[in-house]
């Protein structure tokens, strides 16, 4: 039996956000590249068009004026497709804003391959080894619109600078909206039972599809716990090595690319804290155009095939 | 005027002694630049070096980041720093970093990848118009640098912007890093593109400190849109076998050399 989620818009949701943080803080400015409906950032733009910067897609100019606008005390959010917040600017990034260490917070949204039918150049599945890859860098891929308010809230509470994940489609609430208490760099624990077999470890969207999985696995009688490490940099490695010593076996989630992101990040963290065996599911090759679910499929991020990579977990332990 | 001439002589010879000393670095594009940073930071901007941080201070952004020994010896000249740390320049540890970073004082952005400080700019003069202040916005970017699609970006939103707190100088020397500009890739009509995005444009002698601080008046005085002053320059300018050779864009004279440069800018 597969629990049933509803769904809300993690970037509609940030928009929103954004407008009551525009509210509350005259400093916030916000820097959009001809996006700003899909982005939502057109909302702030409404009504503050005077913190509201549109610049086109001319995304390296971007960063770089947003860095301009935070060494001035200013709190520039950057708005735009991940594809186009990552790759595109990433040298600008580099040198601009987290070379300086400024305060800089990039919010893409349209990540991963849930994007779907804009075809393989629309899909982000390198910006979390990207942003990762940056020194200073916080990095965080919310798993549900819940957590997305937190986590934008929270970012613009930090100073420093931050990429946050957000997608296109409406995506599973996987979270109670009152009383979640979200902290950077502090995994949340999503399932827990007297004696876990294994520990999933998901990001994102995946958080949804694991505890998915990890309800399926139960009626066949195995014990999943499941960890959403929202912060991939600075990344929970306590969190990860508890696991690893208390299941045994990790399989880590993520709408990415294989490399680069969080299956590396957990893979490092066991190899220096831990070893136990380890299975990735996430993308090894560029994807197509398609829906959102024939793309997960396809690819094999479904429920379906992390049960099959946690059996494959288990097999080796 | 007879003061500042003497006061970028000076600065000339603390750029050979600086690239001298830590073995590496670029003279050519340091000696081009001197007459435009003597005027900016000894007649042009409010700025005070006993507090770099002032919140109603003229920023000056490097964009060409590997001219870093003109613009350092410029700031220590100008106090912000003690003469000394110059020789620390590309040493283990020194606030002198090979290419402009933030960690030296008055340094107002990293560079050293081309084509950002413009950007970087507008963000300020951007911030400048959010707060209400009227401090002003300064760039130099190289002409080489002018290669770099991000100006171009940069320059359309300036004028986009209206931003006419923002004045960007051009250090056209016309040699880049292997070879002259009109080789490598060609920028003319400069003038005629930086109009054709929206900017004013100037043009001066740029080894001539009583036309750079005319140009800087002007664009002071013009509202509604950026200013750029294409500053005709000489690359290696005071150094004789410097002058117009591509080979000093980026390596230190050896000891013959040195001795020589400092004897022509004596």
């Amino acid at each position: 039996m597969v629990t049933a989620f509803t769904t809300a818009s993690t970037r509609q949701t940030f928009g929103e956000t954004l407008v009551e943080l525009g509210r509350e803080n005259q400093d916030i400015v916000v820097l959009g590249g001809d996006l700003n409906k899909s982005t939502f950032a057109n909302l702030f733009g409404r009504e503050f068009p005077e913190r509201f910067f549109d610049f086109g897609p001319a995304e390296q100019n971007i960063m770089g004026v947003a860095a301009g606008l935070a060494a001035s005390r200013k709190s520039p959010f950057v708005t735009t497709f991940a594809v186009f917040g990552s790759c595109r600017p990433f040298d600008q990034i580099r040198v601009s804003i987290a070379q300086p260490h400024l305060n800089v917070k990039i919010v893409c949204t349209h990540a991963g391959i849930i994007t779907g039918e804009d075809g393989m150049s629309a899909h982000s599945i390198e910006d979390l080894a990207l942003m990762c890859s940056l020194p200073g860098f916080t990095v965080l891929a919310p798993a549900d619109a819940v957590e997305t308010v937190r986590a934008i809230r929270a970012a613009a509470e930090t100073p420093g600078p931050f990429y946050i994940r957000l997608y296109r489609p409406a995506t599973p609430i996987v979270h109670q909206d009152n009383g979640y208490d979200f902290k950077i760099g502090k995994a949340e624990l999503m399932r827990r039972g007297k004696n876990d077999d294994v520990t999933i470890i998901a990001v994102g969207v995946g958080v949804s599809s694991s505890l998915q999985a990890a309800s399926a696995l139960a009626e066949e009688g195995t014990s999943c716990r499941v960890v959403n490490m929202h912060t991939l940099r600075p990344v929970d490695e306590g969190a990860i090595l508890e696991a690893a010593k208390e299941t045994g076996a990790i399989v880590t989630v993520e709408e990415h690319y294989i490399h680069g992101g969080l299956g590396s990040i957990v893979a490092q963290a066991l190899g220096k804290g831990h070893p136990v065996p380890l299975e990735m599911v996430a993308l090894d090759r560029y994807a197509e155009s398609g829906t959102a679910e024939e793309l997960l499929e396809k690819y094999h991020l479904t429920p379906e095939y992390i049960g099959k990579a946690v059996k494959a977990a288990l097999a080796r332990k | 005027m007879d003061n500042l001439e003497n006061i970028a002589k000076e600065i000339r010879r603390d750029v050979i002694e600086m690239i001298f000393t830590a073995g590496s670095g670029h003279p050519g594009g340091s000696l081009s630049e001197i007459e435009i940073l003597t005027a900016l930071y000894f007649r042009i901007m409010k700025h005070d070096p006993e507090n770099p941080a002032w919140s109603d201070r003229d920023r000056f952004i490097l964009s060409k980041g590997h001219a870093s020994p003109g613009f350092y010896a410029v700031l220590s000249k100008r106090g912000y720093f003690p003469r000394d740390e110059m020789w620390t320049f590309r040493k283990l540890g020194s606030r002198l970093q090979g290419h402009a970073h933030t960690g030296t004082p008055g340094v107002e952005m990293n560079s050293g990848s081309l084509g950002q400080g413009l950007s970087f700019a507008v963000g300020v003069a951007l911030a400048a118009n959010v707060d209400k202040k009227d401090y002003r916005v300064y760039a130099l970017l190289g002409d080489g640098e002018c290669d770099e699609g991000q100006i171009w970006e940069a320059a359309m939103s300036a004028a986009h912007y209206n931003l006419g707190n923002l004045t960007a100088f051009v250090d056209r020397n016309r040699i880049q890093n292997d070879r002259f500009t009109s080789e490598v890739m060609r920028l003319e009509p400069l003038a005629e593109k930086w109009s054709a995005f929206g900017w004013k444009v100037l043009e001066v002698d740029g080894h001539n400190i009583g036309q750079v601080l005319d140009a800087a008046s002007a664009a002071r005085n013009t509202r509604g849109c950026p200013t750029v002053i294409i500053a005709h320059t000489v690359k290696g300018k005071g150094v004789s076998f410097m002058e117009n050779n591509p080979d000093f864009h980026g390596r230190a004279p050896n000891k013959d050399e040195y001795e020589r440069a400092l004897k022509e800018l004596a």
